[in-house]
């Protein structure tokens, strides 16, 4: 690997700090007060805290879900905050404005938020706890006639495109992780591209959860007009505390006739500690549409943090030949829990979906693979292929495979593949053989597993993505 | 170069090797033969240092340092290399990054500067050359799907990319062919200089046509029972192992 064994070694979390900003952070607890004072702080119109009011009222009646194969203390909905924004003077006019410090802390993430330093062709939206700091290279975008904003001012700005698409993939009753997004959903990206415009550069949203005790409630939609196409990067981060940190967030994406969405995600929250103190627990409904024909949407995910993952990014099929993609690679070590898979629902006519999702499970980790491809009546000639493979490292680990398959049309074809493989002492020691030392024979042995998913991320993400897996696994060979 | 002293080694608790004795001098090659679970592979594995074995007695010397005290890769490092009997399969991970990792490595640890990509496809190049490979294997992934021909030509790809000081080829010659023979034949050959070493582990006089070894050693039942110049892998050809077990017994 490019990395020096010294570096790869050494390295513990380095996203773990934490920034002294003043914040204005509500008390901890949730009520249908609450819900109206995050909605009165951001100025939203009425049907807008309706909306909220109604998911917060659905959500009341539904209960945790306890079927994913996880193990957690239970939260406690009432201790945490729901709304926590650094203070800062008004709305932003331009970069300029933001407080130092958050651009600071960017920076130390390595993102550059000064528009003039950034080198590739990146749009990043960066959210700080629950609110959207800054957005870059907005005057490049709107020039095409892209609108790529922060959830908050696209309400603002947009009002009848958000109230046309909110909510019309993951309904706010979907699930009690959704529901309770959208009640008390704080900011996100939105983003919109219109019909036939193909997006110059890749998008990007930045999370990072600062304050302690709050949970990150972030909302991104992404709509695709008519033969448009985008690809989104999504990073998160958050500091190394001891205590849990909740992380709900929804994502939803429409693609229309003929468009496609590349959304690509590398999940890097804290995991908590060796004994699996702290960490964040990470339950996010990320769901896609494709609503026109010939549309496209591919989820690409590389998971690597988080204490718990409870995650299952689908795509609905609807339009006729349409396309979903799921590519996962699933890491976990120490005391990590990962549940994550994907959906499939083929309602057109010829659509078709691959998921190939990637498992390593290393310490005491626990990877789940849960994937459910739903095949409709009308679906007629949809096709599905499904690769589940899983690589242990060690003896104390686990991995599980539960793909679920419902097939209600006879002209339609599922293929399932799965493999679980145990990275061997032969395998490490022919590298040893050949000079390479353990930690990077295992890095580079992950990484050809993993190779598939990979290829699928944008260039800059697949290296960051390659680094990452040889820290996660740090120490995971004794 | 190298020099094995009374070295003993267990698998799984059983004794494998039972007191090996051989010295190999800079610019020699010596080929040791033997019967089918003599033990050759296990000399050869834990000359190499994999973890399955066990050293119970005995020392071995490299340049006059403790090898059995140092880790596979510092082995590998101070110049020694394997050729597998059986090849490792790595999926995904591309032959010609697979071997610049190592070779940087090695590189490193020599305190000479690491290769940039060009500089390493060139050489990479120009090695496969040596060894008859088609340039599409430098892409494809780590002897996934390779048969068992081209395996162990890509064994003999990697000794002559790394250039290690003492080489030892275990069973490198069986599932060849012949002209795949000569081919690792000629790669070993032209390794061959006054500063490096080889041990030629094989079942079969054939190889020793074309790689002419400086001493032939038997191993039978985990001790080297004979030793001699490159006549008695001819004797052994012509009479077969039978005759040198009986003799031991009758020595016994
Ligand atoms: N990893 C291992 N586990 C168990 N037994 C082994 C292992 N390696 C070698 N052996 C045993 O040791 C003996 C010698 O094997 P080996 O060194 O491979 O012989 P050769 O290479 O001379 O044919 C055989 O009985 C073999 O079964
Ligand atoms: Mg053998």
């Amino acid at each position: 690997m490019a990395e020096s064994i010294e570096e790869l070694v050494s390295r513990e979390y380095k996203y773990g700090f934490t920034t002294d900003i003043e914040t204005d952070t509500i008390p901890p607890g949730l009520n249908e007060e609450v819900v109206r004072t995050i909605s009165r702080k951001k100025n939203e119109p009425e049907w807008l805290t309706e909306w909220r009011l109604k998911a917060y009222r659905s959500w009341l009646t539904m209960t945790e879900p306890h079927w994913p194969n996880l193990t957690y203390t239970p939260v406690d909905y009432q201790s945490i905050s729901y709304y926590s924004a650094p203070k800062q003077a008004k709305t932003l006019e331009s970069l300029d404005e933001v407080d130092p410090k958050l651009l600071e802390t960017y920076e130390k993430l390595g993102i550059s938020l000064t528009e003039q330093k950034r080198l590739s062709g990146i749009a990043v939206d960066a959210v700080f706890d629950s609110v959207s700091v800054a957005t870059t290279f907005k005057e490049t975008l709107k020039e095409k006639g892209i609108i790529f904003c922060s959830f908050s001012e696209a309400v603002r700005e947009h009002p009848e495109l958000v109230r046309q698409y909110l909510g019309s993939v993951v309904p706010p009753t979907d699930n009690f992780f959704a529901a309770l997004n959208s009640a008390v959903f704080s900011d996100g990206s939105f983003c919109y591209i219109p019909k036939g415009v193909r997006c110059p550069m890749e998008l990007s949203t930045y999370f990072r959860i600062n304050a302690s005790n709050t949970g990150q409630f972030e909302r991104t939609l992404i709509v695709a007009d008519e033969g448009s196409y985008v690809s989104y990067l999504e990073g998160c981060t958050a500091p190394m505390r001891d205590e849990n940190q909740l992380h709900a967030a929804v994502v939803e994406l429409v693609a229309l006739e003929k468009a496609e969405i590349k959304y690509s995600t590398v999940q890097n929250w804290y995991a908590g500690d060796k004994e699996g103190k702290g960490g964040i627990f990470n339950f996010v409904t990320k769901r896609g549409k494709c609503a026109g024909a010939f549309s496209k949407i591919s989820w690409t995910q590389v998971e690597t943090g988080s204490a718990i993952t409870w995650k299952y990014p689908s795509v609905i099929l609807q339009g006729d030949d349409s396309i979903g993609e799921f590519y996962s690679v699933a890491v976990v070590n120490n005391r990590q829990d990962a549940d994550t898979g994907t959906k499939m629902i083929h309602l057109g006519r010829n659509t078709r979906s691959t998921i190939v999702s990637k498992g390593i499970s290393a310490g005491r980790g626990n990877n789940t693979y849960r994937g459910l491809v739903n095949i409709g009546r009308n679906a007629h000639n949809a096709r599905n292929y499904t690769q589940c493979d899983s690589m242990l490292i060690g003896n104390r680990c686990s991995a599980n495979t539960f793909p679920y398959i419902e097939v209600k049309n006879s002209t339609s074809s599922v293929e399932h593949e799965a493999s679980t493989s145990k990275i061997g002492e032969d395998q490490i020691f022919y590298c040893k053989q050949r000079g390479i030392n353990t930690e990077n024979a295992i890095s580079m042995i992950i990484n050809g597993f993993a190779k598939e998913v990979f290829r699928n991320l944008p260039m800059e993400f697949a290296v960051e993505a390659q680094k990452l897996l040889g820290i996660s696994l740090e120490g995971s060979v004794g | 170069m190298i020099e094995i002293k009374n070295l003993h080694a267990n698998v799984n608790g059983r004794e494998i090797l039972k007191g090996i004795d051989l010295t190999v001098k800079a610019g020699e090659v010596h080929a040791i033969m033997g019967p089918n679970g003599s033990g050759k592979s296990t000399l050869a594995q834990v000359l190499a240092g994999h973890p399955a074995y066990q050293v119970t007695q005995g020392s071995v010397l490299l340049d006059g340092k403790d090898l059995l005290d140092m880790e596979p890769e510092e082995r590998s490092h101070a110049g020694l290399f394997l050729a597998f009997q059986y090849p490792v399969e790595i999926p995904g991970v591309s032959n010609s990054y697979f071997l610049k990792a190592g070779l940087n490595e090695i590189r490193k640890a020599r305190g000479e500067e690491e290769l940039d990509s060009m500089q390493f496809l060139k050489l990479l190049k120009e090695k496969m050359k040596l060894v008859e490979m088609e340039a599409s294997f430098a892409n494809r992934p780590v002897n996934e799907g390779f048969s068992g021909g081209e395996k162990k030509r890509n064994e003999i790809l990697q000794m002559a990319v790394l250039e290690p000081k003492l080489a030892i080829l275990d069973e490198t010659d069986s599932g060849l062919d012949i002209d795949a023979l000569k081919i690792v034949a000629e790669g070993v050959n032209k390794l061959r200089s006054p500063k490096n070493a080889a041990i030629v582990v094989t079942h079969y006089q054939r190889l020793l046509n074309y790689i002419v070894p400086d001493f032939v050693h038997v191993l039978v039942n985990g001790r080297i029972v004979k030793s001699g110049g490159k006549e008695l892998a001819l004797e052994l050809e012509a009479n077969g192992y039978d005759t040198i077990k009986e003799e031991l017994q009758q020595t016994a």
